[in-house]
């Protein structure tokens, strides 16, 4: 139901560095994992509509007003690196 | 000879001018200092919740109605999932599966070039934060972020692949941009980022049916770059075509200096979103009566302001697209014509002296010197003679630069025109003793040395003297000699 190489590929996504073993532990419980999810099909759900939200709400807004911000150096307290009052990471090549 | 048919699909990211973004309170403000508007929630903090801002869902419906498309009674958020630095979220709420439009359509061209071209659909989303790889021409050794754009509400609208040549390219583009300022939703303004292209390109065998295979183009800053990108892109495949090379889908990146377009060097990664719907946020809900009254909101638009200029001001086809292409533009044009009914001499004024002068010092009509009134008291005192079309010329340049009223300019620099016919007289006989060669021309026939003449009273006058009592009087005067 799941192979090896769609872990693999699932982990790359989101940037996880998995052993050998933990390959193969992931790949067995994803399948259960999968296969319990799975049952949900046997379910006659034709006249269901898709649920994307589990509260019963609707159009939740704010009015278009602007609030105070963080400070500059707030935010850039979390920075590893600073330059010029910019987050400094790795090079990127656009 | 074989020929080839060209495909183009574009994707227009549209900033919207609201004052917050999209889902915080952080203003919208272009240009402030680096990372000063940012907050918990829109740099991704743990706990945060997003909260959708009304205003963009309203400017995006009034979008989507301007531009003919169904707007969806109920519609969600999707995240979009991906690793970049510029998103510390590590997703992008955008939507996917329930837009808030689709199937809208925009006409572009006129005349016989006239068509249709297909919207797909109309999202709502969040840019991402800005990153820099120089300051100045210092290159970094790493690249730096900057989130204040990040959370900035997005218009993502996605054409059909209707678009047969990179010059229609250029008309869709500049149609567009008309009708979204006509909306007043966003400025649409390439330099600041608050408008950004990227077009999908690919060619075919004339005839065939199935689509060539298509590159991506991006990093395009202006219309016209757009324009020259896609028409070295078609190039390119064609020939590639010819040499039975193999087209690869990819992405380009187009190169401003060098002209030319080149495959973007990117780590060998699949492009694989896992988009799903965003459980932070609840679905809207668009009743019509939401939508009747934002349709209420929508102004003339361009177009139609184009054929009433036509039809109701006789102005042509060229000239009325030029004055209603800027909504700020059309209403200065009406607001002067309303003042001075002459709408063929305040579309020259307007057309040639007002939008040449501010062209030259690169400013919108909207901080013209010149206000609208203030043209029509100049064409006011042009037809009353009290100056002349020249000088009339003479004191628009001075009420441009100073601001003044024409009366005071006139006054101050004593330009009221010469009416008088002793007065012109008295300088004509002496321009006609100072040029005795010239009436002797004249005398023999030679009928062109009028002009001649008649410039030396304008001269001696400092272009205050009536021209058509000039040359009344100058003709008379020769016959008699």
């Amino acid at each position: 139901m799941i192979t090896k190489e769609e872990v693999e590929y699932v982990a790359r996504l989101a940037r996880l560095k998995l052993t050998k073993d933990e390959k193969e532990k992931y790949t067995k419980q994803l399948a259960d994992i999968l296969k319990y999810i799975n049952k949900l099909n046997e379910l006659d759900t034709e006249k269901v509509e898709p649920t994307s939200h589990v509260l019963r709400l609707s159009n939740v807004f704010r009015e278009d007003k602007v609030r105070p911000s963080l400070k500059q150096e707030e935010i850039l307290a979390n920075a590893p690196q600073v330059e010029s009052s910019h987050f400094k990471v790795k090079k990127v090549i656009e | 000879m074989v020929k080839y048919e060209t495909i183009i699909g574009l994707e227009v990211h549209i900033h919207l001018k609201t004052e917050s973004k999209l889902f915080c309170g952080c203003s919208t403000e272009f240009g402030a200092a680096p990372n000063t508007h940012a907050c918990p929630v829109c740099t991704g903090m743990p706990g945060i919740l997003p909260v959708v801002n009304k205003k963009a869902v309203e400017y995006t419906i009034k979008s989507a109605l301007a531009l003919n498309c169904e707007v969806a009674s109920r519609s969600i958020f999707a995240r979009k999932n991906y690793f970049y630095p510029d998103l510390p979220k590590n997703y992008q709420i955008s939507q996917y599966e329930e837009p808030l439009a689709q199937n809208g359509y925009l006409e572009i061209g006129t005349g016989s070039e006239r068509k249709r071209v297909g919207i797909t659909r109309i999202n709502l989303e969040e840019d991402a934060g800005k990153l820099l790889h120089y300051i100045g021409s210092r290159e970094i050794d790493g690249s730096l972020v900057d989130f204040n754009r990040c959370g900035v509400p997005l218009l993502e609208i996605v054409s059909s692949p209707d678009i047969t040549s990179p010059e229609e390219a250029y008309t869709y583009l500049t149609t567009l941009k008309n009708i979204i300022r006509y909306l007043e939703v966003s400025d649409c303004d390439m330099e600041k980022g608050s408008l950004r292209c990227d077009a999908n390109v690919s060619v075919r065998l004339a005839g065939k049916k199935k689509l060539g295979v298509k590159a991506e183009v991006k990093n395009m800053n202006s219309f016209r770059a757009i324009q020259k990108a896609l028409e070295y892109e078609v190039k390119r495949q064609i020939k590639a075509l010819e040499s039975e090379e193999r087209i690869i889908q990819e992405t380009r990146l187009w190169d401003e200096k060098k002209e030319r377009t080149y495959p973007m060097r990117s780590k060998e990664e699949a492009h694989d979103y896992r988009y799903f719907p965003e459980p932070d946020l609840v679905p809207l809900i668009v009743e019509k009566e939401w939508i009747e009254n934002i349709r209420k909101t929508i102004s003339e638009l361009p177009d139609r302001r184009r054929e009433r200029f036509i039809k109701e001001y006789k102005l042509s086809e060229y000239n009325a697209g030029v004055l209603t292409a800027e909504k700020a533009l059309a209403n200065y044009f009406e607001k002067v014509v309303k003042l001075y009914n002459n709408p063929k001499v305040v579309t020259n004024w307007v057309m040639v002296e007002l939008l040449g002068r501010l062209n030259a010092v690169n400013k919108e009509v909207e901080e013209s010197p010149v206000s609208p009134g203030q043209l029509a008291e100049l064409l006011k005192l042009m037809e009353k003679g009290t100056i002349s079309g020249k000088i009339a010329k003479t004191v628009f340049e001075e009420m441009f630069n100073s601001g003044k009223n024409p009366q005071v300019i006139v006054k101050e620099k004593k330009l009221v025109q010469i009416t008088d016919e002793k007065e012109i007289g008295k300088i004509v006989e002496e321009v006609l003793k100072e040029n005795p060669d010239a009436v002797e021309e004249y005398g023999k026939g030679k009928e062109k040395t009028i002009g001649h003449l008649v410039g030396q009273v304008m001269r001696k006058t400092q272009g205050k003297a009536n021209p058509q009592l000039v040359n009344k009087i100058l003709k008379e005067k020769l016959l008699k000699k």
